[in-house]
């Protein structure tokens, strides 16, 4: 309870502050992953395995997409299924061999849950067997809700995937190794819209640097080859499984980089990417000069206004490093999980950032407690709270902006010329707020 | 295991949770893993609620699968009885409590010793029951659990002769049951039933559980009688005040002219009953009992009041007034306006309460055929059929909405009236749908006032039926002109547009990839403005770096 709310002087640091609450907060399951990935992996089904709780969520959280004939579905487990009383593995290939037959995918993932965890359904040990008899790849992602928040399911998902992507034959690559070292061939990981991931190749392209293949592809067939003198660099700050699993397993290098959210977490990685190649960065930063004009009218608005992050889906120490550097004050960062190693460049640059904004650290607050971080809000009025849907309305009602995190998630942020994206959801709620100032509703 | 792309009746916990959220000061702790409360979403969504739903979770992660829950379930609940003050906690168990089998009951046993709130744990089987069962089944639990501690309270402090005086409000009176968060329309609904009830001169006893304390439920035998407007909600409540304390109720749904007039009949014999045989004794026992104290002006009294009451006139002459002049349905059945919709096929679909309702109405009130009503109440399948018996062709008793669908796809009906999934069928199958029932969507939580009980609710339901078909003039229209007559201004101004830009603008391949990755409702204007783009700066060949370039511009 000691920790339930913070004197103002603590947030007077120039240090980075870890602290760990109770871990009672709000956010999605992980299983909500697939509603994104079964779009970008165009030849995919998702079948998730676990009960109508888990349907239900996926039904209402992912609102009207269920109705287009989505490629996923509910693997429904009845009480004959958790008392054993049916075979877990004919259960399993009964409802496979009808999805083949109906939408014939190149890939099944199976989305394991809370469920098949304390069962201990082996999804691991049956889908080998299984991928035989039918002869469709089944990839097992354990996205529950008893180890993860929200988009660490997409972690999960990829870091299965990073197994199934063909080998690199190491003979030609030895050749091609001792004539150029530049060519040492370079994978992006992380599910991005294609047209941002058009944008962010189209960047390195710029620096004479090609990108040999994506995790996920837009297609299964057409996973990246990885191995021995692979560069891997991820775009998203919540995929540290899959990092660790490119690395050890798959004995790639990990470029350790800030993420290309914001003109300048953009530059940032452009630039890491092109150090480890030997490439000078040509024009980077007159071009992120140029972006920053172009957001001058929203920054001038935003300036001097102070943000909180409750937490809840591990883009937060990305954005509020933009934002600081956009000139707003971040209170607190709330975060599921931080990986400090996988963030470690991110945190670096946050640290940086701050000083050279001239700004204390903000605490960064894994696990959060979502009733402390309420009384805190309270006492600091922060101008704007970026929060889930479950407690945006309340907080409106009670006098504070609030901006629903989930759509960074769902929105276009990464590279350059998406900054104004981020600015748009940041600014829409203060302008909202600004445009009925004249309208009196009491709290 | 079973394939499911959607559901009509959600998880078990879902309804333990509506029912403990639409209490004041109740608060509910769901024994569930990290990210199962989107219940909070749900209500802070949907009823766009002011206030922090009073649900939290007692979270189930990695420690709890391998050791137990040991403390932390007794330490959250004494944490937000501390917290929050409230009057109950509800410990919810959901589908992975249920498969832990821990013994939540003693957390309960030992977090009621150590706070002041009363604790009692939800006793649903996330395996058995679906939402709505879980919410009827929640609701008599609390009410059973304050009701007996009433109950035994009275028998320790007074002789057990005082038990068999009920005490009843002196005028007649109601509970309305089964009223709660995130129901279909029900506030709405629950204010028109307090308007009906008030031109009866019925006094409204409790609405449970929406808005109501738990404190007031020993209140609840107060009441003259009981209403259960939703067969889904309320009725196991109302069977355990009927046999427990000879509590009448009425399960008619109030919904159509018919089944409102029913209703308030049913209104008259119950008061008939109470008032000229068992009640009338009981009071005057009562009166003679304690006629030192009381004045004999209350017995004259007595008479005078209810004889109101026993007035069948009033009652016929109240529904006559209100069928022809308030309700506008029954006038409007009759309007030449209404003819076209004679016989006009439809399908009917949604939960028990408002599929029969429904079914009813279109059939006696409005003169459609309907060719196939359903329901997703498995449970209540019997009562379902012998509803709609011979007020439809065929009946389906299904959960699976592929079926309905198909169903729907067969028998190309004019007009669905269902939930907001025979809505989507219907926009693929271009037949027009009304939302009469949950599940439902945002936009049928209306600011504005739609009930669909009593009389002004028969307006809004007509209002929904006619909307659904063509117009009656423009439908013959339609029929003898081939259609609306747009296509071909549309295209012709297609053609301008691509004529316009196509001659003087090539695209790479790779930029007209690109292109066609834009989803079509605005693919034409980023379009447009990439050429505007090119245009200005003299490219006559579009690349993606073109492309990009005009992105950037337009941002700026």
């Amino acid at each position: 309870m000691s920790q339930s709310i913070s004197s103002p002087s603590n947030l007077e640091s120039n240090k980075l502050v870890f602290e760990c609450e109770t871990g009672n907060y709000h956010t999605f399951c992980p299983i909500s992953c697939v509603s994104w990935l079964y779009q970008k992996i165009e030849d995919s089904f998702f079948l998730v395995i676990g009960t109508k709780t888990c349907g239900y969520f996926l039904q209402n959280a992912l609102g009207v997409m269920i109705f287009a004939e989505p490629r996923y579905a509910m693997a429904e487990l009845e009480e004959s299924d958790i008392s054993a009383q049916l075979n877990d593995y004919k259960e399993l290939k009964r409802l496979c061999l009808q999805i083949k037959q109906d939408r014939n995918p190149s890939v099944i993932v199976w989305i394991g849950t809370c469920t098949t965890e304390i069962i201990k359904m082996d999804l691991e040990g049956m889908a080998p067997r299984l991928e035989r008899e039918i002869g469709i790849p089944i990839v097992v992602a354990r996205a529950n809700g008893l180890d993860y928040a929200f988009t660490q399911g997409e972690d999960t998902v990829l870091s299965a995937m990073a197994q199934r992507c063909p080998e690199k034959s190491t003979k030609n690559n030895d050749l091609i190794n001792e004539e150029k070292k530049q060519n040492d061939s370079l994978v992006l990981f992380g599910s991005i819209p294609n047209t941002v991931a058009t944008e962010l190749s189209f960047e390195l392209n710029r620096q004479g640097i090609d990108i040999a293949g994506w995790l996920p592809s837009q297609h299964y067939v057409n996973l990246p080859t990885l191995g021995k003198g692979v560069y891997v660099c991820g775009i998203n700050p919540f995929l540290s499984r899959t990092a660790t699993t490119l690395m050890r397993r798959r004995k790639c290098q990990l470029i350790g980089a800030p993420f290309p959210i914001g003109p300048d977490g953009t530059r940032a990685w452009i630039e890491k990417i092109c150090s480890v190649f030997n490439i000078t960065p040509q024009g980077l930063e007159e071009r992120e000069q140029k972006i920053w004009e172009s957001l001058e009218k929203d920054l001038q608005f935003i300036r001097g206004k102070s943000v909180f992050f409750m937490g809840d889906n591990l883009l937060e120490v990305s954005l509020a490093r933009f934002l600081i550097r956009c000139g707003m004050i971040v209170y607190e960062i709330g975060i599921p999980y931080m990986d400090r190693r996988f963030q470690a460049s991110e945190l670096e640059f946050l640290e940086k950032t701050c000083f050279e904004m001239n700004v204390p650290i903000p605490r960064i607050i894994e696990k959060p407690d979502n009733y402390y971080q309420i009384q805190r809000i309270r006492e600091l009025q922060p101008d704007l709270v970026i929060t889930g849907m479950a407690h945006a309305n309340p907080l409106e009602a009670r006098g504070i902006t609030t901006k629903w995190s989930v759509e960074f998630t769902f929105s276009q942020i990464h590279g350059f010329s998406n900054a104004r994206q981020i600015l748009d959801l940041v600014t829409r709620p203060l302008k909202r707020q600004k445009n009925l100032k004249n309208f009196h509703f009491t709290k | 295991m079973k394939l499911a792309y959607w559901m009509y009746a959600g998880p078990a916990h879902m309804g333990t949770l509506r029912v403990a959220s639409s209490f004041k000061n109740v608060h509910a702790i769901m024994h569930a893993p990290l990210g199962d409360d989107y219940f909070n979403v749900m209500r802070s969504m949907l009823e766009r609620e002011r206030d922090f739903t009073p649900v939290t979770t007692s979270i189930v992660d990695r420690h709890v699968l391998a050791q137990g829950s040991q403390e932390k379930v007794v330490e959250n609940i004494t944490r937000k009885d501390k917290e929050e003050n409230p009057d109950l906690i509800l410990l919810t168990p959901t589908c992975t409590s249920s498969i832990l089998q821990e013994d939540l009951q003693n957390f309960v046993n030992r977090a009621s010793l150590e706070s002041n709130c009363d604790v009692i744990l939800a006793d649903v089987n996330h395996y058995r029951v679906n939402e709505l069962q879980a919410a009827d089944r929640t609701l008599e639990q609390i009410v059973r659990f304050y009701i007996e501690r009433e109950n035994k309270k009275k028998m320790e402090h007074q002789s057990i002769d005082m038990e068999q005086i009920i005490e009843k409000t002196e005028k007649p009176s109601v509970n309305i049951l089964g009223i709660f968060t995130l129901g279909f329309h029900n506030q709405h609904d629950c204010r028109e039933l307090k308007r009906l009830l008030a031109d009866l001169n019925i006094d409204i006893n409790l609405v449970i559980p929406e808005g109501s304390s738990v404190h007031e439920l020993k209140n609840l035998t107060k009441a003259w009688f009981n209403i259960v407007p939703y067969r889904e909600v309320g009725l196991m409540t109302a069977n355990f005040l009927e046999k427990e304390h000879q509590m009448p109720f009425i399960s008619i749904t109030p919904m159509g002219i018919q089944q409102t007039s029913q209703f308030i009949f049913q209104i008259q014999q119950i008061l008939e009953n109470l008032i000229s045989s068992n009640f009338k004794n009981k009071f005057e026992n009562k009166q003679n009992l304690s006629e030192t104290s009381s004045s004999k002006k209350n017995q004259k009294d007595f008479k005078f009041i209810y004889e109101d009451y026993l007035n069948k006139n009033f009652y016929k002459s109240y529904v006559q007034k209100q069928t022809q002049f308030i309700s506008q349905a029954a006038w409007f059945s009759r309007s030449i306006d209404c003819q076209n919709l004679t016989g006009k096929k439809t399908v009917v679909f949604g939960d028990a309460t408002h599929a029969a309702a429904m079914t009813k109405i279109l059939t006696t009130e409005m003169g459609l055929q309907v060719v196939c009503a359903g329901t997703y109440c498995k449970h209540d399948a019997d009562w379902f059929r012998e509803q709609v018996l011979g007020y439809c062709d065929q009946v389906l008793i299904t959960d699976d909405h592929t079926k309905v669908s198909d169903m729907i796809t067969r028998l190309e009906p004019a007009a669905i009236f269902g939930t907001q999934m025979e809505r989507h069928i219907g926009k693929r199958l271009e037949i027009p749908c009304g939302v009469i029932s949950a599940p439902v969507h945002i936009q049928n939580f209306p600011l504005s006032y739609r009930p669909f009980l009593g009389y002004e609710g028969t307006n809004q339901i007509a209002d929904l039926v006619y909307n659904s078909f063509t117009l009656g003039m423009e439908d013959h229209l339609l029929e003898i002109f081939n259609g609306h007559d747009t296509k071909q201004i549309n295209s012709s101004l297609n053609e301008n547009t691509n004529t316009s830009s196509d001659n003087k603008l090539q695209w790479s391949d790779e930029a007209l990839k690109q292109l066609s990755g834009i989803p079509g409702f605005v693919r034409g204007k980023v379009k447009r403005n990439i050429e505007n783009f090119a245009l200005e700066n003299n490219h006559s060949i579009i690349t993606m770096e073109i492309m990009l370039a005009a992105k950037e511009s337009v941002n700026a």
